[in-house]
């Protein structure tokens, strides 16, 4: 193991300014391990004082070779390691892969498998924001919002218990529709939830909202207009909050998102709060997305019938030798796929993830490319810091809703 | 708690030196705020409401690693991160115990590559392994209690030798 | 090929004599890499392009001729369209110019670009690994650099394994 090196000035002599150089302002090192970096996220900072005059992002401390090893799996095999690509979001990750690979060997999915798809990502969307609203709060020292929101984070990782037996790597979506079809308790299981949670909202908001305190540490920071936005490649809430009205479930439906009735909320101020009520906003939007797919959800299979690409039940594979030699070519040799390339995108709750995923002609994928949105959202982080103190970064940084895993892949 | 009962007339209680401290180490854990991929969400869960760590003496996360006691290493060790958690290793104070939490940190889990540590345990010395991906808090309590069990077992022969 | 695409791919044949590919009603166009920066520039401000959405690359080894294809997909909000511009590229010296100027968002992406497959980027403001240490030999995400598998260790080979592991010290 190599040791840490020290790093000398001349490293980053072009990013910093010449007060740098002559020992004006100060060079501060902030993670990888710091409490509000949401992660293994390292800064690199110039000081004047208590004034960021210049933010230098490193990343890659949770570089993980995602893109590399899913090109040496199967297309079934590397649906695992999109689970683990953005942790806060994985039934989204799963969702945009198998929408990658259903769009490249051109696969139908039955309407009971995308009605499902629906709620479980919009949970998850809800789930995503309550770690970000309650790690967020944690930052600017309100720490019962940790407290309130991992309870009813609980609530929905406890119904992807039930559907899929793992609270977090879920792997439930499959190419050609979902992995079985939910038990009888599900539906209950929604609905409880539906019930609680707008009350739950109104009280998050009854604790930050009209908060002075709250207010203080997040009105008119880190603004980010929409030019800048566009140019540096945001999108999500924090492309919302700057007045940019974008969101794909609208504009480009997928999973039959155009049946549903929802707004998308957009704000104008860009500042840091903006961003919060934009997410706070999308928690009602999605619980009313959910309301409305269960309330539609109609029966039928969750699988496709195409036995080329999934694999057949297991009751069918005792009495036919067809579905015994089909499971058995899906599962040692994979399917092929054609010798081409597609870039299909959903909405996940930081922005648009998106797949490039080529194919070679054979069962294994010959480029898979992960657009991951924090990538592009936290590289718009030097230019909305500059001239906040140390301890609004910490605002900031928590506004823009970052992911680790999301960012260094 | 117990103690009422053999306290007797004097109201002393006779016992080991080794069995105090190690009592005392057991029940005012800190474990380091340290969290790097998927698991430091569940180990988080493991602090909230729901499974609330904190009725194990664990719930103080100390941010920096001089006043901590317990690493737990929640995710992948990536290359490049090796060596910063070494030296966050070398920043705690004696005595020191590491959990690796969660597959990736114990074997390398799915990511057989050549960004990830194929285990935590070749870049610090690991006391308890926690599997599961990620495991659930329930886990993580059952890996902490483990490390109790052990700490209540140490000597301070041990440690003589140990830092000798 | 969607309606209001045409116009822009018949500009960019005339402009570029560039030839383009469809799969899946998504359109590749193919440009040489001297002329990227125009193109990208010409996207952005006449067709209202004005997302990078990606930038990233595929490697074809052991073909030489070219071997990456360098990858920039555009998004435009106001027309709601996507267009990939496909650079290819050979497998000595790859290079291609910067696009820092045109999308802010290029930079880090080209510094992955960079890191990734060890593709040049002429102009670069920073050009520094991202998400590798910089002491990295190689670049990962070519198809000649291997994946790194280790042996996993089971009951029947536990014993062989642990004992040449490298297990750290206190």
């Amino acid at each position: 193991m190599t040791q840490i090196e020290e790093v000398g000035l001349e490293k980053f002599k072009h990013l910093v300014s010449e007060r740098a150089l002559t020992g004006e302002t100060m060079l501060l090192n902030m993670g990888p391990q710091h409490p509000s970096t949401h992660g293994v996220l390292r800064l690199l900072l110039e000081l004047d004082g208590e004034i960021v005059v210049n933010c230098i992002p490193d990343i890659g401390y949770l570089h993980t070779g995602i893109e590399k090893n899913m090109e040496a799996k199967t297309y079934q095999k590397a649906e695992v390691m999109t689970d683990r690509l953005d942790y806060m979001n994985t039934m989204g990750n799963n969702l945009a892969y198998v929408m990658a690979v259903e769009k490249l060997v051109d696969l139908d999915v039955p309407v009971r498998a995308q009605g499902l798809r629906v709620i479980l990502t919009e949970l998850q969307r809800i789930a995503s924001h309550l770690v970000w609203l309650g790690t967020s709060g944690l930052d600017l020292a309100a720490m019962s919002m940790f407290l309130y929101c991992f309870r009813e984070r609980e609530q929905i990782l406890d119904i992807f218990e039930l559907v899929s037996g793992q609270r977090m790597m879920t792997t439930y979506f499959r190419p050609g529709g979902v992995w079985r079809d939910v038990p009888v308790e599900f539906e209950k299981a929604v609905r409880d939830f539906i019930k609680i949670f707008p009350k739950r909202i109104d009280e998050y908001e009854a604790l930050l909202t009209k908060n002075p305190l709250f207010l203080d540490r997040m009105l008119g920071l880190g603004i980010l207009d929409s030019a800048t936005a566009l140019s540096y490649g945001v999108t999500g809430p924090t492309l919302r909050a700057s007045g940019v009205d974008w969101d794909l479930r609208k504009v480009r439906p997928y999973c039959g998102y155009e049946q549903y009735d929802f707004n998308v909320p957009v704000l104008t101020e860009g500042d840091t709060y903006a961003r919060y009520l934009v997410r706070i906003q999308e928690l009602r939007e999605s619980l009313k997305i959910v309301e409305q797919a269960l309330n539609k959800l109609p029966l039928g299979p969750v699988r496709s019938d195409n036995r080329k690409f999934v694999p057949p039940p297991r009751s069918e594979i005792g009495v036919s030798m067809e579905s015994l030699i089909h499971h058995f070519k899906l599962w040692t040799e994979g399917f092929p796929a054609p010798k081409a390339s597609i870039y299909s995108a959903v909405e996940s709750p930081r922005g648009e993830l998106a797949l490039m995923l080529e194919g070679d002609g054979g069962p294994k994928p010959l480029r898979v490319h992960l657009r991951t949105p924090s990538f592009d959202n936290l590289g718009v982080l030097p230019q909305i810091v500059k001239g906040h103190l140390v301890a609004d970064l910490v605002a900031i940084l928590a506004s823009i809703d970052i992911v680790l895993g999301d960012i260094d892949r | 708690m117990g103690v009422e009962q053999k306290l007797g007339n004097m109201g002393v209680v006779t016992t080991t030196l080794e069995g105090v401290v190690n009592w005392s180490r057991t029940n005012a854990m800190w474990p380091m705020l340290f969290g790097l991929a998927c698991c430091a969400i569940e180990m988080m869960s493991a602090q909230s409401s729901s499974y609330d760590m904190s009725r194990f003496g664990m719930e103080l996360m100390r941010a920096s690693p001089r006043q901590s006691d317990l690493m737990i290493v929640a995710g992948r060790v990536s290359k490049k991160m090796g060596p910063v958690l070494r030296r966050l290793y070398d920043q705690m104070p004696e005595p020191k115990w590491v959990i690796a939490m969660g597959d990736c940190a114990s074997c390398g889990g799915v990511f057989n590559n050549y960004a990830i540590y194929q285990g935590v345990d070749e870049i610090v010395p690991v006391d308890v392994y926690v599997a599961g991906c990620p495991p659930r808090p329930e886990a993580l309590i059952h890996g902490v209690m483990t490390i109790h069990e052990k700490v209540k077992g140490e000597s301070f022969k041990q440690y003589a030798e140990k830092y000798k | 090929m969607d309606k209001k695409l045409e116009p822009i791919v018949k500009a960019a044949q005339e402009k570029f004599s560039a030839t383009y590919e469809e799969f899946r009603d998504e359109v590749h166009l193919f440009v040489k890499p001297e002329q990227i920066i125009e193109a990208l520039v010409l996207m952005r401000d006449e067709h209202n392009f004005e997302l990078l959405s990606a930038l990233t690359a595929t490697d074809y080894w052991p073909q030489e001729t070219p071997r990456f294809h360098v990858i920039y997909q555009l998004t435009s909000l106001a027309k709601n369209l996507s267009v990939q511009i496909r650079v290819p590229i050979n497998g000595s010296s790859p290079k291609v110019p910067t696009a820092t100027g045109v999308f802010g968002s290029a930079n880090w992406r080209e510094r992955e670009l960079l890191d990734m497959f060890g593709i040049e980027v002429e102009g670069h403001p920073d050009p520094r690994r991202i998400l590798m240490p910089e002491e990295t030999e190689g670049h990962p995400l070519r198809k000649d650099f291997p994946l790194g598998y280790e042996e996993p260790q089971f009951t029947f080979n536990f014993d062989d394994i642990d004992l040449r592991k490298l297990y750290a010290k206190e």
